[in-house]
């Protein structure tokens, strides 16, 4: 996100002022802060078959994450999981795609331009669970049934369309034009210039508003839980299994999502780092 | 993938015939760019919106609701001491995590951005701070139950250092353990916004101010705080908004000793009671929109954001 040239840091090479030690420690705190709880979940997920929710560990086993992978009759865990998966995917690429025409569209004012912005900020701190009550309302007006694909979809592009637009924003701003200018000057048509100049650029920016669109619709669920009709996402079953009966699966599932979105992290700056590698070592002159 | 100029030329004579060349007016090509995501927002977003502004006036009963224009809902919501305490504990939630999520977002931005030397460490950095925020909300509060519980990991260790022999009570159930929990999801809000902001601060200006002799906390309070104000009011108007939008936390880590004005709407949506379940939904809207609206006065985030 910052990973700029010029540094910051001011005084490299003097030592360091105090408050930088009191910051370090600072962040350290922070950082235990964050990850403490999470190391009582990661631990207490390997909890034995007798034991519970809570201190003392009864154990060890890996009982409460085989019950993940079998359907149980509070939840269906691995259904709801492939939902969460088809529908995050869907809203992630739905996402890429209309938000980075938006903040190419963004880049000149146009009438109206104000009134959208505004919406869309209003459609991002509008309190979740009543984006849900309303598009629910309308469904009902309609006589049409709540669905993943259908409601469930919508209430989550309200939340994921305006943080792409916020993203390509950010990205949009650090793209030169000269780019696009030099390639109209050579003959270029509209559609050339956006294909084969203009995204190919923006791409590291893309993939990151690609990534954070499926995990905020994988994580969400109080846009979601009013109009998702029958079926639940993961979140939701969550949600069921925690108001109904506490067991240490509900820890083996947070510790199999921090091991998949650390993966997901992974390949994400593995694949914008070669981008930007093979684009370094092919076009010398830039 | 390429970008030079050269390649460009030889990709522009080898396709020149494939795709189409039309020709619009560079307003109508914004307008077209535009378009889907004005259409979603406004299909999605506006109309369910004026929808249940407009239910929120109609009669209802226990077999459904009937269109009319009456001011009840609106009465009944207004007139219960209910509502009344809900929006007080919400708000004096918004605000104390507010204020210690900006002190905390902001020292841990200016850490990374202006302590932190190396580049890589400092992208390092920020992702550490940004892993827990992929796993979802609801395991991370309720993560703080078997660290905040009478027999939870916090109480053994503070036993096992001799600071206190009894079991600490306060610290799971309580307004305590809901700020905790808050200040835990939403700090990355902050941090987010504001470190964007004070990496686009030139070195220079810095470098300026300490020549002309300012203090390190001169120049955090005359260069650096006016620079960062977008990634301020940005930050401010996420957690303030996540926490008086949440239904979640409060329900779960306060032992039903608070209430939150959504929770509140939710069960009156659970009992298809949908005219005043919209006229609060109706009230809560107004009250956060003039809440941005103050923080957006601050500052121009449009023209901050859109160059």
């Amino acid at each position: 996100m910052m990973v700029g040239g010029r540094s910051h840091a001011a005084g490299a090479g003097r030592g360091r002022p105090w408050t930088f030690y009191a910051l370090a420690g600072l962040f350290g705190l922070f950082l235990l802060f964050l990850y403490g709880p999470m190391l009582v979940i990661y631990l207490l997920s390997f909890q034995g078959p007798n034991g519970g929710v809570t201190f003392p560990m009864v154990g060890t086993s890996l009982v409460w994450f085989a019950d993940i992978v079998k359907p149980g009759q509070m939840a269906n865990i691995p259904a709801s999981f492939q939902r969460s998966i088809a529908l995050a995917t869907v809203v992630s690429l739905v996402t890429v795609v209309i938000s980075v025409a938006a903040g190419l569209g963004f880049r000149r004012r146009f009438a109206g331009s104000g009134v959208l912005f505004y919406l869309a900020v209003a459609s991002l701190v509008m309190p979740s669970l009543l984006v849900g009550f309303g598009i629910g309302l309308g469904f009902r007006v309609l006589g049409l049934d709540a669905s993943l694909f259908t409601s469930a979809l919508g209430a989550q592009l309200t939340w994921t369309l305006p943080f792409g637009m916020f993203a390509m924003f950010a990205v949009v701003n650090r793209f030169d034009r000269s780019y696009e200018e030099a390639a109209s000057d050579l003959g270029a048509s509209a559609w050339q210039r956006l294909i084969y100049v203009t995204l190919p650029i923006l791409m590291p920016g893309i993939i990151g508003v690609g990534m954070g669109a499926f995990t905020l619709s994988y994580d969400e669920y109080a846009r979601t839980t009013l109009v998702i009709g029958t079926r639940n996402t993961l979140p939701l079953e969550i949600y069921a299994l925690i108001s109904s009966a506490t067991s240490p699966t509900l820890f083996a599932i947070g510790t199999v999502t921090t091991a998949v979105s650390f993966m997901i992290i992974g390949v994400t700056l593995w694949a914008i780092y070669r981008i930007q590698r093979r684009r370094a070592a092919s076009a010398p002159s830039l | 993938m390429t970008i030079s100029a050269e390649s460009i030329t030889i990709w522009v004579r080898q396709r020149r015939c494939v795709l189409p060349s039309w020709h619009f007016s560079p307003r109508a090509v914004s307008w077209l760019q535009v378009s889907p995501l004005a259409l979603i927002l406004v299909v999605l977003f506006a109309l369910p919106t004026v929808l249940f502004v407009v239910v929120s006036f109609f009669d209802y009963d226990r077999t459904g609701i009937y269109p009319a224009f009456i001011l009840d809902n609106y009465r009944e919501l207004l007139t219960t001491p209910a509502t009344i305490r809900v929006y007080v504990s919400s708000l004096s939630f918004g605000v104390t995590v507010w204020a210690i999520t900006l002190l905390l977002g902001f020292s841990i931005a200016h850490f990374l951005i202006f302590h932190v030397r190396s580049a890589a460490v400092r992208t390092v950095l920020f992702l550490l701070c940004a892993v827990p925020f992929w796993t979802s909300g609801i395991i991370r509060t309720i993560a703080w139950i078997p660290f905040l519980g009478r027999n939870g990991a916090f109480n053994q260790i503070v036993m096992h250092a001799g600071i206190t022999s009894q079991p600490l009570d306060f610290l799971l159930f309580s307004n305590f353990a809901v700020i905790v929990t808050y200040v835990n999801l939403f700090t990355l809000l902050m941090v987010g916004p504001i470190a964007n902001s004070m990496s686009k601060i030139d070195p220079a200006l810095i470098e300026a101010a300490r020549d002309a002799g300012a203090s390190r906390w001169q120049t955090m309070v005359e260069v650096i705080i006016p620079l960062s104000k977008t990634g301020i009011a940005l930050g401010s108007i996420l957690v303030f908004t996540q926490v008086m939008g949440d239904f979640f936390v409060v329900k779960q880590m306060s032992g039903g000793q608070s209430a939150s004005i959504v929770s509140a709407l939710s069960n009156e949506i659970q009992a298809m009671e949908y005219p005043p379940a919209s006229a609060s939904a109706v009230v809560l809207v107004t009250f956060v929109a003039i809440m941005v609206a103050c923080m957006m006065r601050v500052v121009d985030v449009r023209k901050e954001l859109v160059k």
